[in-house]
């Protein structure tokens, strides 16, 4: 990012018509402040994210011994299902759509969202679509048991009754994503302060520039895949039907396409948090601004490329195989681009390990290690041994935990100090970290061994030559789990009592969001900041 | 209560099983030890990048903190860097796609084998038709229910075993023509390094050739439903004279199963198979006790079909209810097992109606 000077004559004393937040329920309901919304986004994140935790850990406690203990295999097939849908579209895409509402007009100098009541609706809507999905748990035959990746035909003519209320679910999410995209699109283009050309932005805003076209993108796609299965369930079309003429594997085709843009939407804003933090706590200029900039745009491109990956083993035709082999090898390029910049803006700084920064740094180890696997994945010879083992959930768990997860993590404590107006209570931070690093490492690192020796992914029992890694994952899964209510208890705490934060937070903090009083006030930037 | 029991005893005997294999089996063909290579390949140059950045990295962590006086320096890009940093790893990626591309070209040439076998999956096992003899047959999990309920010990080879192995000539090029007839399996042998996805309406190809006679095992790895975790694939490797013998075998067998379709049964007889058969075929859905799960498998007790007409009843074994899980088990079954099991149906499970067929009479 480029420094920004500022000029700030109206922080201290807002016009005397703006009001505050209105009382009671009423202001959350009916509020269009980003502020707000920003806040309900979050903590309907944390929720889901508690909730989707619930059903990992009633998974790794059936795993934890082969042979059948607590749940039978239907409902375990409904966990995984569940647990999947609920942490990619309950937990982390909210968390980053919370995190752009509140972050992305006061790094840009705007007072709000450019679309107000649409972000006030799309928030709204959430909460029903989680409800109408979990309502499913308590129908008859059950909740979805088909997986997150929703294979037809188990998902059409031999799934459960209730994947037409799970089709609406996601109808609901879609609608929700796409207009939070929209206005962050329009915020960011629109309203920027005078001074601040693309190239000045904030990675973070950037980042989630990038994703806010992906997510437009390909929303519509899962929008019309869902439907083409509500035809073939209700409406008797073929889509995906062998029998009446259909192709099954159309079905991962259009999945794909959206799920693997999908997969970068949850991770491109989390690669503009660390490119905020590690500058930060480093008090040194992010190395290649722009070659970040690029490599981001890159990386989006290539996710429109590369679906096909996912099916290596469907039985594409030679030149398919060879073409989504070298397009996914590419990707590792502009990734790997991303990550020596990271290590190179440490290089020759003046580094101090804030709780942030900790959560930064784990995200570069262990987001790089799933990185690899990746690459490995990539080896499509390779990738019939690795294929829908443990190696594969290994390799997404290192991707999205130590990677998505801990980058909404890093941020939450980076800018809770800005949001409530109170200093970190830096051991109980450092505290939730080291339980988290050490949790998440005994959890997902022994299931690249298990998969690499043979276990397939989705099964609720095993045989007895994975029982002791298994046993391990589910210790750390514990772990790792338990150690978030010591997350929910610091932030909690942080906006009861603390020491009072100053405007500036950080010593090595660059950028608009720091030139406002802790916490920010309801309405900031009604009058924009001169950025020179 | 007994579940806690159980659960505090496997605990206790969990020592036992230690097993800690951190890596991909080499495995028993020639393709399979390409792919193991170039699986080590692509992870030592992982290892060496690792190094390399995070050797930097925690350099810098060590040496350049704050507390040790470290005072930031003002540069922010150096293109030529940039550009090395991005040239080499593409030059490496180029370097590691050429082989793989050639083994992949080696996987996809099924031409000239000597052995034919379609594979079809169903919820949840596994038929093998050999094409060019007069053998078909299914295979399904054999590991007792009461291992995976923990109330017997487990088997070395628990879930991995089943009742009738696919077998194949050693040093022959073997074919496999891989569908379904339900939803989308994939059938996996690691040590073959074959997987492939099994889709209804479709034929997916792929082969193997074994140096070394032997059992090799491997499972389903597409998710298919309830029992998805249940239905291993079991290879057995003969020798080729061994292997003629068993083909022969199979003939014998077939004719002399089809003599006993035309004997006469008591309805003692057909009720005592009939329950081998259940837990086999059915109880998977329909539960070991006959109750189904509600709202997704009906129960077999006091069912309509189970206790009504006995045509029905046939009918819904035999030729299965299209749009359900439920299966057409004509060609699963033998005449003598339908009967058997059509019988137990209808006088065990809490049900009592008192009639019983006899093989000749079922109509495939």
């Amino acid at each position: 990012m480029a420094t920004v000077d500022v000029d700030l004559p109206h922080v201290k004393d807002e016009d005397p018509h703006h009001h505050g937040p209105a009382k009671g329920l009423g202001r959350w309901l009916y509020t269009t402040n980003h502020k707000d919304i920003g806040s309900m986004y979050l903590i309907f994140s944390l929720c889901m994210f508690m909730i989707g935790g619930t059903m990992a850990l009633i998974i790794r406690a059936e795993l934890f011994q082969p042979g059948l203990q607590l749940v039978e295999p239907n409902f375990f097939n409904q966990m995984t299902t569940m647990h999947g849908l609920i942490m990619v579209f309950g937990a982390v895409m909210p968390a980053f759509v919370g995190l752009a509402n509140w972050m992305i007009p006061m790094q840009v100098g705007a007072p709000d969202m450019a679309l107000p009541r649409m972000n006030n609706w799309s928030f709204w809507i959430l909460p029903f679509a989680f409800l109408i999905l979990l309502s499913s748990l308590f129908m008859p035959g059950g909740a979805p048991n088909f997986g997150w990746t929703f294979y037809a035909p188990l998902s059409t003519t031999y799934a459960p009754e209730s994947v037409t209320f799970f089709i609406f679910g996601v109808h609901i999410m879609g609608a929700s994503s796409i207009m939070g995209a929209i206005n962050i699109i329009a915020t960011i283009l629109n309203m920027r302060a005078p001074g601040m050309t693309l190239l000045k932005m904030p990675l973070f805003v950037w980042t989630w520039l990038i994703t806010a076209f992906l997510l437009i993108a390909v929303m519509p796609v899962l929008a019309g895949v869902v439907t083409m299965m509500l035809m073939d369930i209700h409406f008797g079309t073929s889509f995906f039907n062998a029998a009446g003429g259909g192709d099954p594997v159309l079905f991962q085709h259009v999945f794909w396409f959206f799920g693997h843009p999908e997969v970068y939407i949850m991770i491109l804003p989390a690669f503009g948090i660390i490119s905020e933090i590690i500058p930060t706590f480093a008090r040194k200029r992010l190395f290649g601004y722009a070659s970040m900039v690029y490599a981001v745009a890159s990386i989006a491109l290539l996710s429109f490329v590369v679906w096909a990956h996912h099916m290596f083993t469907v039985g594409m035709p030679l030149v398919g195989e060879v073409f989504f082999m070298f397009a996914t090898m590419l990707i590792a390029v502009p990734t790997g681009v991303k990550v020596f910049n990271w290590v190179a803006t440490m290089f020759r700084g003046s580094l101090t390990f804030e709780t942030p920064m900790l959560f930064a740094l784990a995200f570069v180890v262990l987001f790089t290690i799933g990185g690899f696997s990746g690459l490995m994945l990539a080896i499509a010879p390779a990738d019939f041994q690795y294929h829908d083992t443990y190696f594969v959930v290994a390799h997404f768990h290192y991707v999205l935990v130590p990677g998505a997860i801990f980058s909404i993590m890093a941020a939450t404590y980076y800018w809770l100090p800005k949001w409530t107006g109170h200093q970190l209570n830096e051991t109980m931070g450092k505290i939730h970290f080291w339980l988290s690093f050490v949790g998440v490492n005994i959890t997902f690192f022994p299931m690249h061994f298990v998969g690499l020796a043979g276990m397939p992914r989705r099964i609720p029992d095993y045989a007895l030559q994975f029982a002791d890694f298994n046993s391990m994952a589910s210790v750390g899964a514990f772990i790792f789990g338990f150690s978030q209510l010591v997350f929910i208890y610091n932030v909690i705490q942080n906006v009861r009592v603390g020491e009072k934060a100053t405007a500036q937070v950080w010593e090595g903090a660059q950028g608009l969001e720091w030139t406002l009083p802790s916490p920010a006030p309801y309405h900031t930037f009604s009058t924009p900041p001169e950025v020179k | 209560m007994t579940k806690a029991l159980t659960l505090a005893l496997s605990l206790v005997s969990a020592p036992a099983w230690a097993d800690w294999q951190i890596n991909m089996n080499e495995g028993v063909t020639a393709l399979s030890r390409e792919i193991f290579d170039l699986h080590m390949l692509i992870f030592w140059i992982c290892v060496v990048i690792g190094v390399a950045v995070f050797g930097v990295m925690f350099y810098s962590i060590f040496k350049f903190r704050k507390s040790k006086g470290a005072v930031s320096e003002h540069w922010h890009e150096n293109t030529t860097v940039e550009v090395v940093w991005t040239v080499i790893p593409s030059i490496i990626l180029i370097a590691m796609a050429i082989p793989a591309t050639a083994t992949l070209m080696d996987m996809y040439d099924t031409s000239e084998a000597d052995v034919e076998i379609q594979v079809t999956g169903y919820q949840w096992k596994w038929r093998y038709q050999y094409l060019d003899e007069d053998i078909d047959y299914f295979s399904n999990l054999a590991t007792p229910r009461e291992e995976i309920a923990n109330e017997a010990s487990k088997n070395p080879n628990y879930l991995l075993e089943v009742d009738n192995p696919l077998v194949i000539p050693a040093n022959k090029k073997v074919r496999f023509l891989i569908t379904s007839n339900d939803v989308i399996h994939s059938w996996w042998v690691p040590n073959f390094a074959v997987k492939k996805d099994a889709i209804p309406g479709f034929i997916n190809e792929s082969w193997v050739k074994v140096e070394q006679p032997g059992v090799y095992r491997g499972q389903c790895t597409e998710l298919c439903g309830k029992e998805h975790g249940f239905m291993p694939v079991v290879v057995e490797v003969k020798a080729e004279a061994d292997y003629e013998q068993w083909v022969a075998d199979q003939k014998a067998i077939k004719l002399a199963m089809a003599g006993e379709a035309s004997k006469e049964f008591s309805m003692d007889e057909l009720i005592a198979q009939g329950e081998g058969v259940y837990k086999m075929a059915c109880a998977g859905c329909h539960q070991p006790n006959g109750q189904g799960i509600p709202g997704a498998f009906p129960a077999i007790t006091g069912s309509t079909i189970a206790t009504g007409e006995m045509d029905t009843h046939i009918d819904i074994i035999v030729n299965g209810k299209s749009g359900t899980a439920m299966q057409a088990f004509k060609e699963q079954l033998s005449a003598v097992d339908i009967a058997a099991v059509v019988t137990y149906q209808r006088n065990a499970l809490g049900n009592s109606v008192g009639d019983f067929i006899q093989p000749s009479a079922i109509q495939k």
